[in-house]
């Protein structure tokens, strides 16, 4: 299952390119080099990654290790609500309950940040002010990002000047799909830049929208040549969202990055994760894939709305051995 | 193959095929898995075991799913899944839908009149009069789901120029707790008052006698009864019952299956959440006609209160 990838054996001067390390600073030099970097990334065995997925996904977690994984995954979602509906009562409520998501147990940790639209960011910054909840913004004409550079580089930076620690921006899956690899890695970097020193770069790939396993891989490396911080699967809105499959896809991907690069890369599986037991199976493919060196929610997240109030019902099953229910959470 | 291969040599009755044809090639008889009843669906028991059901006499007859906890955990998701949409069905609905279990039933009588004598112990006869019983308690109670809101609410008189009304509302998700004796008729007099209000219900099988529940769940799968109303679980009652009862999510428990020392242990459990909780009663003869208590045990009363406007001098503003 290992994939390294291929490096030019030749040493060359690094470009003045942003985002791309030094190692492989030489890929992308130019539209060709990063073409041939990209296709020449061995293929993914679809059979063999989804066979190692899901028997990674059987691994029985019970007890003080259960304890463990629910709080860890509690530390690690990033609360979400990007519905038109939203209002700035609703991310007020989101925010409260990301800062204490259990009120009738103060042991449960607070959740790693609140995703919300740009318009909401400053709401969204004063309910979680005194907190270590951070504040993430989708932009970038969320969540099909067809529109201009300019407007989406005014999107990232009304976000950012708004207060937000993280961003998730949208690939142009157009231009990834139409092989126009160039215009989506300078899409990255532009958007890494409006970002500064002060934002967290997340780059979502719609893996639903990309078709194949090698796009995915594709995807990953690209995203990670362009400096993201974190790469995060999809945005929730199409059919198929996160699965073990093509998580532990990019989990190699930026396991290969760091050994090649040095520069550790964050993994965020968003959409579809509804249930504890689904967190936990994530959680081994980390730790497995990965190691430890992920398992903390600067490196690893899920995006999720849902899945926060059955792992707050499993933690009160562990905490009084009885079984609870959805009138024990806040409805959101 | 195995399991099947496990049957055959358990039950000893593959060997009493005909064989009056001498030339005749034997037929094997074809063995029934009995599964759980959950959401609308048939999943064998989360913890993969199984039990022994054997007939009055001891002598084997299925093998049964042994629930763990976690099934009945995931019979409340269904029943709490469900509840809405059946608690919102109009009461007409709901008697249509029950009447409809009765028919399906009346098809299938000769299969649940064997289970019954088999596993009670009775004639074929006396086991055909149980499920005619069981039959007529499912269109009895099919009748009384637009009837009830006429006995246990109505209109209140009060000081005041308001229109005062209260009617009976589900109690929500019920745990039932099935007679251990009467293996059909008891179940039906107690699972159907449940669901005729609109309440939605997971049914703990009689522990030595499940089989008939089990194929209950059958015929409600194929009656118009939406999957998760009724959930059917076959197993120890005590194993069971205890996470059921402790349940926060679980709004009633009817203990008529539960022993005096288990009714009382799981009482205490109920009070955790505030359970509505009907202790087991006696009762000597399932046949005879119920009240409307069943019923009533699990409703709420919802009162409202709407201004008729001022009572002028020409008096009733109605």
């Amino acid at each position: 299952m290992s994939s390294t990838a291929p490096t030019s054996p030749q040493p060359s001067p690094a470009p003045e390119r942003g985002g791309a390390p030094a190692a492989l600073s030489d890929v992308t030099a130019s539209d060709s080099t990063l073409r041939r970097f990209l296709h020449g990334l061995p293929g993914v065995d679809a059979v063999g990654l989804e066979a190692r997925a899901a028997s990674l996904g059987t691994r029985s977690i019970k007890t003080t290790a259960k304890a463990y994984a629910i709080d860890l995954a509690i530390s690690m979602v990033d609360l979400t609500t990007l519905e038109g509906a939203d209002t700035p009562g609703k991310v007020r409520a989101l925010g409260a309950k990301a800062v204490r998501p259990d009120p009738s147990d103060r042991t449960a940790p607070a959740t790693a940040a609140v995703c919300v639209y740009p318009d909401m960011v400053a709401t969204a910054k004063e309910a979680v002010a005194g907190s270590t909840v951070k504040v993430a913004s989708v932009a970038t004409a969320f969540p099909a990002g067809r529109a201009s550079l300019a407007v989406k580089l005014a999107d990232v930076r009304e976000a950012v000047a708004a207060g937000a620690d993280e961003i998730d921006m949208v690939i142009d899956r157009g231009a990834f799909l139409a092989g126009n690899y160039r215009k989506v890695f300078d899409e990255i970097t532009a958007v890494k830049e409006a970002c500064g020193a002060s934002a967290r770069l997340k780059v979502i790939f719609e893996t639903g929208e990309l078709s194949t396993y090698d796009n995915i891989r594709r995807a990953s490396w690209l995203g990670m040549l362009a400096g993201a911080d974190f790469i995060k699967t999809s945005t929730g809105k199409v059919a198929v969202n996160a699965t073990p499959a093509n998580t532990l896809l990019m989990l190699e991907a930026v396991r290969d990055f760091r050994a090649q690069t040095g520069v550790q890369v964050g993994v965020k599986p968003a959409g579809g994760i509804r249930t504890t037991k689904d967190a936990i199976k994530f959680l081994v493919l980390v730790n497995e894939t990965v190691g430890e060196d992920w398992l903390d929610n600067h490196w690893f997240r899920f995006g999720a709305s849902s899945l926060l109030n059955d792992l707050l019902m499993q933690r009160q099953k562990l905490a009084t051995g009885r079984y609870s229910g959805p009138d024990y959470v806040t409805v959101d | 193959m195995s399991e099947k291969t496990d049957k055959n040599v358990q039950a000893g009755k593959a060997a009493t095929a005909d064989t009056a044809g001498g030339t005749e090639q034997r037929r094997l008889s074809v063995f029934k898995t009995y599964k759980l009843y959950v959401g609308g669906k048939f999943p064998r028991s989360e913890s993969g075991r199984v039990f022994e059901v054997t007939d009055s006499g001891g002598n084997w007859l299925a093998n049964a799913p042994l629930s763990s906890r976690k099934d009945a955990r995931d019979a409340v998701v269904a029943a709490r899944k469900a509840f809405g949409g059946w608690a919102g069905a109009t009461a007409y609905n709901r008697g249509q839908v029950l009447y409809r279990v009765a028919e399906m039933l009346e098809g299938r009588r000769e299969q649940f009149a064997s289970e019954v004598a088999d596993a009670e112990g009775l004639s074929q006869a006396q086991a055909a009069a149980q499920v005619d019983a069981a039959v007529d308690r499912w269109v009895w109670y099919a009748g009384w789901t637009d009837k009830i809101a006429q006995i246990v609410g109505g209109g209140n008189p009060v000081a005041g120029p308001f229109f005062n009304l209260s009617s009976p509302e589900p109690t929500g998700v019920v745990a039932v707790l099935a007679p251990q004796e009467s293996s059909f008729l008891g179940l039906v007099s107690v699972l159907a008052p449940v669901i005729a209000t609109g309440n939605t219900a997971v049914v703990v099988a009689s522990e030595k006698a499940p089989l008939p529940a089990l194929s209950l769940g059958e015929v409600l799968a194929t009656s118009d009864v939406p999957g998760g109303v009724v959930n059917i679980l076959s197993g120890r009652t005590a194993e069971i019952a205890a996470p059921l009862a402790a349940h926060q999510d679980v709004n009633a428990i009817d203990l008529a299956g539960a022993d005096e020392a288990l009714a009382k242990e799981l009482e205490i459990a109920a009070a955790d959440n505030l359970k509505r909780v009907l202790r087991p009663q006696p009762v000597d003869n399932w046949a005879a006609t119920p009240g409307a208590d069943r019923m009533t045990a699990f409703l709420e009363t919802k009162t409202v209160w709407h201004p008729t406007g001022s009572l002028g001098a020409s008096g009733s503003a109605y």
